[in-house]
C-alpha cells in the first residue's frame, strides 16, 4: 500500500484580520498552519498503514517555508515528504495547482506505484474543494469525495469500500484502486507521534522538486500563466447582523414597555401599523 | 531508541536558545526540547531587547533578526489619577548604529533565534513536554518526555524552562515559588498604522519610544507599567507583585483597563485595535530568593533561576547571558575531558558571580524588601509629586515662595520629616548596597 497525501500550508484564517483602512488581508504575523482538513486525510492514510503496512508520502506545492508543514507531517509518522517548489508555480489557481501536483505524483509513481491519494475535503483559505478532483481526473484515478470512513480494502481484487457523507444520509460506495479520496473533517483524530518520529522528522532529508524535477516541461501550464481564474475584487463583507439596541423605559411598568417597543417597531414598519389598525376596525 | 546527547536544553526561550546555540556552535551534540507549538509561541515579554547580550552570542544578529524599532527616547512617568509628572530623555546618540535597544515581538524573535540553533547544528524538538528529570542517584542523566519512547539521555541538562520551573521543583532542587517573590504582569498589543504611531510619538521610521510608568496606576501595589512602540503596534502592560494582587483583591486586567483609561494614555491608543493579550509571571525575588543554580549533571538558566533584575527591568539579557555562561561552562569541561559533576559545575556559579548578572542582583538584594514594606513609594509620593508640579505650573497670582512652602508643607504633612528622611535613607541604602 502506498498512499500519497496532499497537504497545503495555509495562513491560520482564524487569526487573519482585515486592515481597517485599506480593506486588504493582513497576513503579517499570522501563523502558517497545515490546512486542518488535510490532517484528517493524513491520519486516515497513517491508519491504513497501521492496518495493512506500506508507505505514506506527503506532498505539498508551496514556498520554501512549507518545509515546516512537511516536517510536521513526518513527525506524525509519514515516511517521506516532497516539497514541490518553484517560482513558476506562484499565483496558481486550482487548475494550475492540480496540474503541478498531478505531474509530481506522476513522478512519484515512477519509483513506486501509488494506490491511494488523499486530500482534505477543501482548504480553509481557498474553500474550493477543486484540487483533489482535478488531480484524480488528470491521473485518471477513481474519485471519492467527502469520505467519512474506509471500511475495507480488498488487495486481491484491488477494491476499496468506503462511507461517504451525502445529503440526507451516508452512501456506502465501492470502487477500484487506484483512487483519490477527499477526507471529511471530524472523522478521526490526529495521533501524537512518538519521540523517534520527532527525531526522524527533524533530521529527514527533505526532497525539493522544482518545475522540471516535477516533470513539467511547459512553463505556461503552471502558476499564474496556467491559471484562468481572475480575481476581480477583494472586499470585506458587511456584517450581517446589527448590534442589539437596549431600549429603556421610564419606569418598569410593562405597559409602558409595550408601548415603547411597538412605537419602535412601527417607525420601522409603517405598513404594519396601518394593517393592525385596519384589522382592529 | 534511547539516544544520548552531550547536552539537553529544556525550553526555547532566551536562556534556552542562548545555551543551545552556544553549545551547538561549539560542536556539542545538543537536543533542545520545547513544549510550545514553535519556539516563541508560549513566550511572553514586554518586550525590549538589549543588544549587548545577544551581540555577545550572535554578533551579526542585526542582519537577520526580526527587530521592530530601535529606541531613541525614554520617558519616565509618575502617575496620579488624572495627571503625571515625567521626564524624557531623547538623544541622536541612540540613532547612530549600532543601536543599543530594540522593541521586539517574542513570537517572531524566538523563532528566529531557534532557527540559528538549528543552523548551528542543534536538534530542536517542539510540542514535546519534559515531564521529569531522569536520575541516577543524585545525578541527572537525562529527561523523560510525554511522548512514547520519550526518554533521552545526556551528560548534562540545562533547565531553561521558565519562571515556574516545574522540573526543578519536581526534582527537589528548589521550593515552591512564594507570591512575594513573583510579579504578575499583563499586557496587550494594539494595532495602529505605522504612520499614526510615528506621528503620535514624534518619531521616524524604525525609531521607537519607551514609556516606563509608576505611581497610582498600580493602585498602591508594588509594580510598574510600560508602553512600547513596535513597528505597527503598541504594547502596553502593567505588573505588580503577586502577593499584592492577592491581598488587595484586584485583578490584573482591571488594573490594565484602568490604565488604558488614564487621560494621558488613552489618546495614545485612540483608534487602535487590540491584537493579542497575554499574562506572565516574573520572578522578582532577587538575589535573596535565588535557588541553587547547579548540581550533579544540571544547571539552571534564565527565569527558572530567578535571574531577573526587577529594579532595572532587565530579564531577557540576564536569561541570554546565564544561558551562554552555562553552555560555555559545559564546553570548557568537555574540552578538558572533565565530567559534569556538581563539583565541576560549581564553575558555572563562579562565572556568574564574576559577571554583571550576580553583581547587579547582589547590589539590589534589599530592594524587594524595602518596596514591600513601604507602599508609600507607590501611593503617597506619586500624589505629592503631581500635586507639587500642579502647584508650580498653575499661574494663579500666588508668589513662588509661598508655593514652595505649600509644597514642602504637603510632603511633611503626608510623611512627616522623619518619614521623609527615613524613606530617602532606605532607598539610598538599598541602591548603594554591595
Amino acid at each position: 500500500m502506498h498512499s500519497v497525501v496532499c497537504i497545503k500550508q495555509v495562513p491560520d484564517s482564524a487569526q487573519i484580520r482585515v486592515h481597517p483602512v485599506t480593506n486588504t488581508i493582513m497576513r503579517q504575523g499570522v501563523p502558517a498552519i497545515i490546512n486542518p482538513y488535510d490532517l484528517f486525510a493524513l491520519e486516515e492514510a497513517l491508519r491504513l498503514k497501521d492496518r495493512f503496512g506500506g508507505t505514506v508520502t506527503v506532498i505539498t506545492m508551496g514556498p520554501p517555508m512549507a518545509e515546516v508543514a512537511l516536517r510536521k507531517c513526518l513527525s506524525f509518522g509519514a515516511d517521506d515528504a516532497i516539497l514541490v517548489s518553484d517560482r513558476a508555480f506562484a499565483g496558481a489557481d486550482t487548475l494550475a495547482t492540480s496540474y503541478a501536483l498531478a505531474a509530481a505524483i506522476g513522478k512519484i509513481r515512477e519509483n513506486m506505484p501509488v494506490d491511494l491519494i488523499f486530500t482534505g475535503k477543501q482548504t480553509i483559505d481557498g474553500d474550493t474543494a477543486q484540487v483533489g478532483p482535478g488531480i484524480a481526473r488528470r491521473l485518471d484515478y477513481q474519485l471519492l469525495t467527502y469520505v467519512s470512513a474506509i471500511r475495507e480494502i480488498d488487495h486481491e481484487k484491488r477494491e476499496i469500500l468506503v462511507e461517504r457523507r451525502a445529503e440526507g444520509g451516508v452512501q456506502v460506495l465501492k470502487t477500484k484502486l487506484p483512487c483519490l479520496i477527499t477526507m471529511l473533517e471530524g472523522t478521526n483524530e490526529m495521533r501524537y507521534g512518538d519521540m523517534d518520529d520527532m527525531f526522524r522528522a527533524a533530521r529527514h532529508p527533505l526532497k525539493q522538486w522544482d518545475r522540471l524535477a516535477a516533470g513539467i516541461e511547459d512553463p505556461n501550464v503552471v502558476g499564474l500563466k496556467g491559471s484562468p481564474t481572475v480575481v476581480g475584487k477583494v472586499f470585506a463583507p458587511k456584517p450581517r447582523s446589527q448590534r442589539a439596541e437596549i431600549i429603556e423605559t421610564v419606569d418598569n411598568d410593562p405597559k409602558n414597555l409595550v408601548v415603547t417597543l411597538l412605537a419602535k417597531v412601527f417607525t420601522q414598519h409603517p405598513k404594519l401599523e396601518r394593517e393592525i389598525e385596519r384589522l382592529a376596525k | 531508541m534511547a539516544e544520548k546527547f552531550d547536552l539537553i536544553v529544556v525550553g526555547a526561550g532566551m536562556a534556552g536558545n542562548a545555551a543551545a546555540y552556544t553549545a551547538a556552535k561549539a560542536g556539542l551534540k545538543v537536543l533542545q526540547i520545547e513544549r510550545g507549538e514553535y519556539p516563541g509561541s508560549k513566550n511572553v515579554q514586554g518586550a525590549i531587547l538589549y543588544a549587548d547580550a545577544i551581540e555577545k552570542i550572535i554578533p551579526d544578529f542585526r542582519e537577520s533578526a526580526p527587530l521592530e524599532r530601535h529606541l531613541i527616547e525614554q520617558r519616565v512617568w509618575v502617575l496620579d489619577d488624572d495627571s503625571y509628572v515625567g521626564s524624557n530623555y531623547r538623544s541622536e546618540e541612540f540613532n547612530r548604529e549600532p543601536y543599543n535597544r530594540y522593541t521586539i515581538i517574542r513570537a517572531q524573535f524566538d523563532r528566529w533565534f531557534s532557527e540559528q540553533v538549528t543552523k548551528a547544528g542543534g536538534l530542536v524538538i517542539c510540542e514535546t513536554t519534559v515531564q521529569q528529570l531522569l536520575m541516577d542517584g543524585q545525578r541527572v542523566v537525562g529527561v523523560r518526555t510525554d511522548r512514547k519512547n520519550g526518554d533521552v539521555f545526556a551528560d548534562c541538562v540545562i533547565l531553561a524552562d521558565g519562571v515556574n520551573s516545574l522540573l526543578a521543583k519536581r526534582a527537589g532542587f528548589h521550593e515552591e515559588l512564594k507570591p512575594k517573590d513573583i510579579a504578575l504582569a499583563v499586557k496587550e498589543i494594539h494595532f495602529l498604522p505605522q504612520e499614526t504611531i510615528e506621528a503620535r510619538f514624534n518619531i521616524g521610521e524604525d525609531e521607537g519610544v519607551v514609556i516606563e510608568m509608576a505611581g497610582k496606576v498600580t493602585a498602591g501595589m508594588m509594580g510598574t507599567a510600560f508602553l512600547y512602540t513596535n513597528k505597527e503596534s503598541i504594547t502596553l502592560g502593567i505588573g505588580c507583585m503577586l502577593s499584592d494582587f492577592k491581598n488587595q483583591k484586584i485583578t490584573p486586567y482591571q488594573l490594565l483597563e484602568q490604565m488604558k483609561e488614564h487621560p494621558a494614555i488613552k489618546p495614545l491608543l485612540a483608534g487602535s485595535e487590540m491584537k493579542e493579550y497575554a499574562a506572565h509571571l516574573i520572578p522578582e525575588g532577587g538575589y535573596n530568593a535565588m535557588p541553587p543554580v547547579y548540581g550533579d549533571g544540571w544547571m539552571i538558566a534564565g527565569d527558572a533561576g530567578m535571574f531577573v533584575n526587577g529594579i532595572h527591568r532587565e530579564g531577557s539579557n540576564l536569561a541570554m547571558t546565564t544561558g551562554q555562561i552555562a553552555a560555555q561552562t559545559l564546553i570548557d569541561l568537555k574540552t578538558a575531558g572533565k565530567e559534569c559533576s556538581a563539583k565541576n559545575l560549581k564553575n558555572y556559579r563562579e562565572r556568574l558571580d564574576q559577571s554583571f548578572v550576580m553583581k547587579d542582583l547582589k547590589k539590589y538584594r534589599h530592594m524587594p524588601e524595602v518596596f514591600h514594606k513601604n507602599s508609600q513609594f507607590f501611593t503617597t509620593y506619586p500624589e505629592l509629586l503631581n500635586r507639587a508640579a500642579h502647584t508650580m505650573v498653575k499661574v494663579d497670582g500666588i508668589d513662588k515662595k509661598s508655593k514652595e512652602r505649600e509644597i514642602r508643607g504637603s510632603f511633611v504633612q503626608a510623611r512627616s520629616l522623619f518619614g521623609l528622611l527615613g524613606d530617602a535613607f532606605k532607598l539610598w541604602r538599598a541602591f548603594q548596597a554591595r
